[in-house]
């Protein structure tokens, strides 16, 4: 482990060997900050001058060619229904939230431990990393109608098809977080009697806390996908559910107030872990 | 001014005629030998190597790059363990990280996503002792460096001299008899240098601390040296040791008078004739 790999490494504080450097520089993270520009108020007046010109220019698009509204409503047509039918929704937007934080929870704890765990032990991690790739890219929406028949049209097969799609993202972004090695900060707090879990936690999980961030984010967005293509699958209730029934009845004014309701919240969701990285890796930019 | 001696070991100590010498021994290298098993194959790192390291004494160990120094520095302190010989301290065998070495690495080696405070309380944190009792301590050193006002920015807010000299602090904030410098100032610049080396002076003459100093650059080793021990390119051996007699304090105007020169081209042809008979073999 940590050790024998110090023991027996010839010192080098040369930058970093290639293989090692890739894995630093994901870009996953540099698409994290990079969107950092946004901070005059010209820049801000601009995207704003942009959305009203698409949003405007929609509405009269729309009017001036009579577009039905069961092929698509204008924007204010949408506004309104949100405005109105909100309450009707709202109790929707707390089910599919509840669905997304438990399973998010469940899927972040579980997928964090494991790529803490076994990045320890590289054998164990090379038998393992195929089978975790193999969950990431299988959707695991496929599997929800298989739970929805043994849990029936609750909240627990959402809740276990949103873990099962977060966990592994997560898992694999960390343990990409837990392998950076860098050989001179462990010589260092071994040359100050660090002993193995003091290493752990002062020195590797600080430095995995950037790839970590990263995993949290995508694996959130992932799992308010599944969440919601889950409730359409199957269930009476959530955002996704709500979609399927109001495109059912062409109440489309309603039906594009709920894809606006979950626009907002994938944008907090990058807002916040955003704001994370900024907050606890801003070390590494 | 600059008689040479043979591979010396610990016993022999005291002939020579520098006063640190007479010393008891603190450190003793006695034939250290290291191979490391790459997927290459085995690479011999050090052969064989002996030095002894005087109490208060400032050794410099010079060599061409890749000869093993960092390796010998790194089993001194007790991060490595050396295939064949041993390690002394105090005449007992150094076989793990020990509280009376401090270490200070290449390029500073700060935590970037600590504050330079954080930084220099890591050691206490390994220890479980509270950095509040070394408060004082910390602060006086801080001081002395001239970085007490900068506490609560981040190694990357800093310059390359500044990191170092944190790294100086944090290794001496715990109090330890013998420091160990892995070419602490290899990356920066010349001017820069020039205060570092005669910062680690002061400090080393207010102290009294063991040094062993790893460098590839002469000047530097002359200029801050007891002794100097030369190393021969990989695998590193013990081929010459160079007594420095300039006395203290040493100004860097020293490192320009025609004495300082001509034991630089002395000490440079040395490691020259050393490169060339291991490529001839």
């Amino acid at each position: 482990m940590v050790d024998s790999q110090l023991r027996d490494s010839i010192p080098t504080f040369e930058k970093r060997p290639a293989s090692e450097a890739a894995e630093v520089d994901l870009s996953n993270w540099a698409a994290l900050t990079s969107g950092s520009g946004i901070r005059t108020w010209a820049e801000v007046t601009a995207i704003g001058l942009v959305a009203v010109v698409i949003i405007g220019g929609t509405e009269v698009l729309l009017r001036v060619f009579e577009v039905p509204q069961y092929i698509m409503p204008t924007p204010s047509q949408i506004a309104m229904a949100l405005f109105t039918d909100f309450r009707f929704i709202a109790p929707h937007v707390v089910i599919t939230l509840t669905e997304l934080a438990i399973g998010f929870a469940i899927g972040a704890s579980v997928g964090l431990v494991l790529a803490a765990v076994i990045t320890q032990f590289p054998f164990v991690e090379k038998i393992v990393t195929p089978y975790i790739l193999l969950l990431v890219t299988t959707p695991m929406l496929a599997l929800v109608p298989l739970l929805i028949l043994r849990f029936g049209f609750g909240m627990e097969p959402r809740i276990i098809a949103v873990a099962l799609a977060v966990g592994p993202m997560v898992m694999i972004n960390a343990a990409t977080g837990f392998r950076r090695v860098d050989l001179a900060k462990i010589a260092l707090a071994r040359s100050f009697g660090a002993t193995t879990p003091q290493i752990f936690l002062k020195i590797r999980v600080p430095m995995a806390v950037p790839m970590i961030i990263v995993g949290l984010m995508v694996g959130s967005i992932f799992g308010l996908l599944t969440a919601v293509g889950a409730e359409m699958v199957g269930g009476s209730a959530g955002l996704g559910n709500r979609l399927a029934y109001y495109s059912s009845l062409i109440h489309m004014p309603q039906f594009f107030a709920c894809i606006l309701i979950l626009a907002v919240i994938g944008i907090s969701i990058y807002v916040f872990f955003f704001w994370a990285g900024k907050r606890w890796a801003s070390w590494e930019a | 001014m600059t008689g040479w001696s043979d591979n010396e070991v610990g016993a022999r100590s005291g002939v020579s005629g520098n006063r640190r010498q007479q010393r008891p021994a603190k450190l003793i290298v006695d034939s250290a030998s290291k191979v490391y098993q790459t997927k290459t194959g085995a690479v011999p790192a050090l052969e064989d190597f002996h030095m002894v390291a005087h109490e208060g004494e400032l050794v410099c160990v010079i060599g061409p790059s890749g000869c093993g120094k960092s390796t010998l520095l790194w089993s001194m302190a007790g991060l490595h363990a050396l295939s064949r010989g041993r390690i002394l301290l105090d005449e007992k065998p150094v076989v793990e990280p020990d509280p009376q070495i401090g270490m200070v690495f290449q390029d500073a080696n700060l935590l970037p996503w600590r504050t330079l405070q954080r930084n220099i309380e890591l050691p206490f944190e390994f220890k479980r002792r509270k950095p509040r009792d070394y408060r004082q301590r910390i602060d006086a050193l801080l001081a002395r460096v001239g970085l007490e006002g900068f506490r609560d920015k981040y190694p990357r807010e800093l310059s390359g001299g500044m990191q170092q000299r944190a790294s100086i602090v944090r290794s001496l904030s715990f109090d330890p008899t013998v420091l160990l410098m892995d070419e602490p100032f290899g990356a920066l610049d010349a001017f820069t240098r020039d205060e570092m080396n005669l910062l680690i002076q002061e400090i080393w003459m207010e102290t009294g601390k063991t040094i062993v100093f790893v460098t590839h650059n002469i000047a530097e080793a002359i200029f801050l040296a007891d002794r100097i021990m030369v190393m021969t390119p990989r695998p590193g051996r013990l081929s010459r040791v160079y007594d420095i007699d300039f006395p203290r304090p040493r100004p860097i105007a020293l490192t320009t008078t025609p004495e300082f020169v001509a034991l630089v081209a002395d000490i440079k042809a040395s490691i020259d004739h050393g490169t060339r008979a291991a490529r001839g073999q």
